[in-house]
């Protein structure tokens, strides 16, 4: 008999994937945490029902988080990492030397040790001298931050669960506080394609068009996620994407990377038309834009 | 957990509901959606479980009209949780609960002895049951503008000046939170022969913990309306009318007043909500409200730790021994006026840009609700979107309207002026006049000009002010409330 893992990805559509065993599951203080041993997709993580990151494909989001604001910005002395309790984000993010530091606040403990346990070649970042962690509300450790960090990566689930508040006005207004004055501040933004998640892009982009000045969306190929096709938020308070892209710096790094590379960042930011025109719906609601056909 | 005489952790009305569903009955009375199928997308929003419980009454539910059976039995336990003699469950609202105190405890032509901010119901009540109120001036915190709970000594002239008044009516607390001497005005009037109703809207959680104000029974009040579905967590429009010791021989004609007004078919998903609530409060109340007075105490230390020019969020060290005599912790009553915000504008940006309903803003001042249902990320939240707003928005304080007690000039009681023969004129031209209907800016729902007052220029230039920083105004038959209904002249 063949075990499976299923996950709602738009209304009345799922993603199955053929599972071997479950690794684990746990019930946190916060959400349920559990692992798969799948064949095609190798460890799963998954919280609350909803697929958090493969083996397989983990690469995509966290190189595209990543590597996007550090072509860009040509300074980044401080970082600060929200969410991403899997360790992904800050294992790119170690391959920076210029890095001197980086917070990492994640809520919920567990995240962190289930991670350590199940996918360490992930979460080995967490010893590095220059990561210090903080188990706390995101939304609570901004707070008090005033032109502190070079750049922020918002590295969340989805804005249901304990994650909701770093989907708010409030969060992105301190987050532009906490930056200085040349920061960048980078999120998932979600799917355009599925009205649920579309919805969701609309929301986060009324909320922080209304705190930065400088305000794009660019996309990435990511399998395991609802429709594949998924989007990044790149802020600033003043460097622009592609004006300011140094691929000529960044290449002289050396970095290996699997998805992305310099024509990658430029290709990034051209967005679909229903896309852009989702994005360019200032009205009180969301109106979604694709439709079934027989509606 | 206190010591109570009957067993709280049963719930009457909740079993006998269940027993109630689990009969499956086949129903040929009211309601017609009969559980459902007569309604379907009624039943998808609501779930089955809600449409089930959504009875008529009978035999085994008992009759809130003449309770003697499950509901009685629930009433009993809500009675002995809240250390009263006597409760009554009520489903219209706590307004109900107000006008039934006044409506019971005095006959046309009595006087009530009050402080002007009141809510609303109870000038409606006087104007029901055909009393004529004696205003009390509740004093006023002049640096952070909100009125106050009437000084010891302003309530004692009140009654030497009336001792034909038959009742007092205090508020415990007022909406922000505030608390006067209500033992010593409870003995006062007591000793002057008068019933004392005390208005609880905003109180139920005083009879679960020991750190925050007396409740009106542990007083020894005669009555008090006490909005359990406010800060206790039962259904809107769900209450408990609370009767002291000195009411035994009352409670009969309490029960006919309350049919007076009272629906004919009590809701059961309010009546549920309320046993089921009584439960988990005489269960759990001493820790609910522990932890409700932690999240505000929280919220105020770090509302205040903001750089200045900023909020004030106050607390019991504004209390004055008198009219202010003590806080209510839990209500987050924060100062805006002095970063350059009136309270209004607050509560509008917090909606509007945020996402986040408070409780109301005035001229100077907002309330937050810090109840038995939030949690430590909706608290950061509210937090974190208050920073925001003083960063963003911040300016001088200079020329903002300083909130005041606005003197009422009664001129007739407010029955004699709601049917006395009057005239619809534009609120401008209104000064000097009689208004025959209310000026309310809403919430907190205390009304500026009530039935019966002279329309001071004082009260326009509040009324205006109100209107043009954004207050929603109410309380006349015109829905813009730029004309008003005066007595004829």
């Amino acid at each position: 008999m063949s075990t499976y893992f299923s996950e709602q990805q738009g209304d009345k559509v799922e993603l199955v994937i053929q599972v071997e065993e479950q690794l684990h599951k746990e019930v946190s203080e916060f959400q349920t945490i559990e692992v798969f041993q799948s064949k095609d997709f190798g460890k799963i993580l998954v919280i609350d029902g909803v697929l958090m990151l493969t083996e397989r494909d983990e690469f995509i989001y966290h190189e595209m988080m990543v590597h996007v604001p550090l072509a860009v910005h040509p300074g980044v002395h401080r970082a600060l990492v929200i969410g991403g309790g899997d360790g992904g984000a800050l294992r790119e993010l170690l391959r920076y030397p210029e890095i001197e530091s980086i917070d990492l606040v994640e809520i919920d403990e567990r995240v962190m040790r289930v991670s350590q346990e199940f996918f360490p070649h992930l979460a080995s970042s967490f010893d590095s001298d220059r990561v210090h962690l903080h188990v706390a509300d995101g939304l609570k450790y901004i707070r008090k931050w005033e032109d502190h960090y070079d750049l922020i990566l918002v590295d969340s689930t989805d804005p249901i669960g304990p994650g909701v508040s770093l989907f708010t006005r409030e969060f992105y207004g301190n987050c532009y506080k906490a930056l200085k004055g040349d920061g960048i501040l980078v999120n998932q933004h979600e799917s355009p394609f599925y009205d649920e998640q579309a919805r969701m892009v609309w929301e986060i982009r009324r909320q922080t068009r209304a705190v930065f000045p400088v305000n794009f969306l660019y996309q990435a190929y990511i399998p395991s996620y609802p429709s594949g096709h998924w989007l990044f938020g790149f802020m600033s308070k003043g460097y622009h994407p592609l004006k300011d892209h140094q691929p000529c710096a960044w290449e002289a790094r050396g970095l290996a990377t699997r998805y992305y590379n310099s024509r990658i960042h430029q290709g990034a930011f051209a967005l679909p038309t229903y896309v852009q025109s989702l994005l360019d719906q200032t009205g009180e609601d969301f109106i979604p834009v694709l439709s079934g056909g027989d509606q | 957990m206190r010591n109570y005489q009957l067993d709280q952790t049963q719930a009457p009305l909740l079993t006998a509901l269940k027993r109630y569903r689990q009969k499956r009955m086949v129903s040929f009375d009211v309601p017609g959606h009969k559980k459902g199928p007569g309604n379907p997308e009624l039943l998808e929003f609501l779930g089955q479980p809600t449409l089930s419980t959504d009875a008529n009454s009978m035999k085994m539910l008992d009759n809130l009209i003449h309770p003697v059976g499950v509901i009685k039995e629930a009433e009993n336990l809500a009675a002995d949780a809240f250390g009263a003699e006597a409760a009554f469950f009520i489903v219209n609202g706590t307004s109900q609960a107000v006008q039934a105190m006044i409506m019971s405890s005095l006959n046309p032509g009595d006087k009530l002895i009050m402080p002007r901010n009141v809510h609303r119901s109870a000038i409606n009540a006087l104007i029901l049951a055909q009393a004529d109120p004696i205003y009390v001036d509740p004093g006023l915190d002049q640096a952070i503008g909100i009125p106050l709970c009437m000084s010891l000594e302003n309530f004692q002239a009140a009654i030497q000046a009336n001792p034909d008044a038959k009742a007092v009516l205090i508020n415990n607390p007022t909406y922000y939170g505030v608390c006067g001497r209500l033992q010593e005005m409870t003995a006062l009037a007591h000793q002057a022969g008068m019933k004392v109703l005390v208005d609880e809207a905003h109180g139920t959680h005083f009879y679960f913990s020991s750190d925050l104000p007396m409740s009106a029974m542990e007083a020894g009040a005669d009555l008090a309306a006490v909005s359990l579905h406010k800060t206790g967590g039962s259904l809107t429009q769900s209450s408990l009318l609370l009767a002291g010791p000195g009411m035994q021989a009352d409670l009969g004609y309490i029960r006919q007043i309350l049919n007076l007004t009272q629906t004919t078919s009590a809701s059961y998903l309010l009546m549920s909500s309320l046993d089921i609530t009584r439960k988990n409060l005489a269960m759990r109340g001493e820790e609910i409200y522990d932890r409700v007075v932690k999240f505000a105490d929280y919220a105020r230390e770090e509302i205040n730790q903001l750089a200045p020019p900023s909020y004030l969020a106050f607390d019991e060290s504004r209390c004055d021994g008198d009219a202010f005599y003590a806080f209510d912790r839990t209500k987050l009553s924060i100062h805006t006026r002095s970063m350059g915000l009136s309270g209004v504008e607050v509560y509008d940006i917090l909606r509007d840009e945020y996402n986040i309903q408070i409780e109301f803003g005035d001229l100077s001042n907002i309330l937050a609700i810090i109840s038995v249902g939030d949690r430590p990320v909706d608290v950061e939240r509210l937090i974190a979107a208050l920073a925001e707003i003083r960063r963003l928005y911040a300016k001088d304080p200079e020329g903002m309207l300083m909130s005041e007690y606005v003197k009422p000039e009664p001129v007739l009681s407010p029955s004699t002026a709601f049917y006395t023969p009057s005239i619809q004129i534009p609120l401008a031209e209104a000064e000097g006049r009689v208004c025959t209907e209310f000026v309310m800016c809403y919430p907190p729902g205390i009304p500026v000009l009530a039935p019966g007052e002279r329309i001071t220029a004082r009260a326009l230039t509040y009324i205006e002010y109100a209107r043009e920083i954004g207050s929603s105004l109410s309380g006349t038959e015109d829905p813009e409330v730029k004309n008003i209904f005066v007595a004829q002249a």
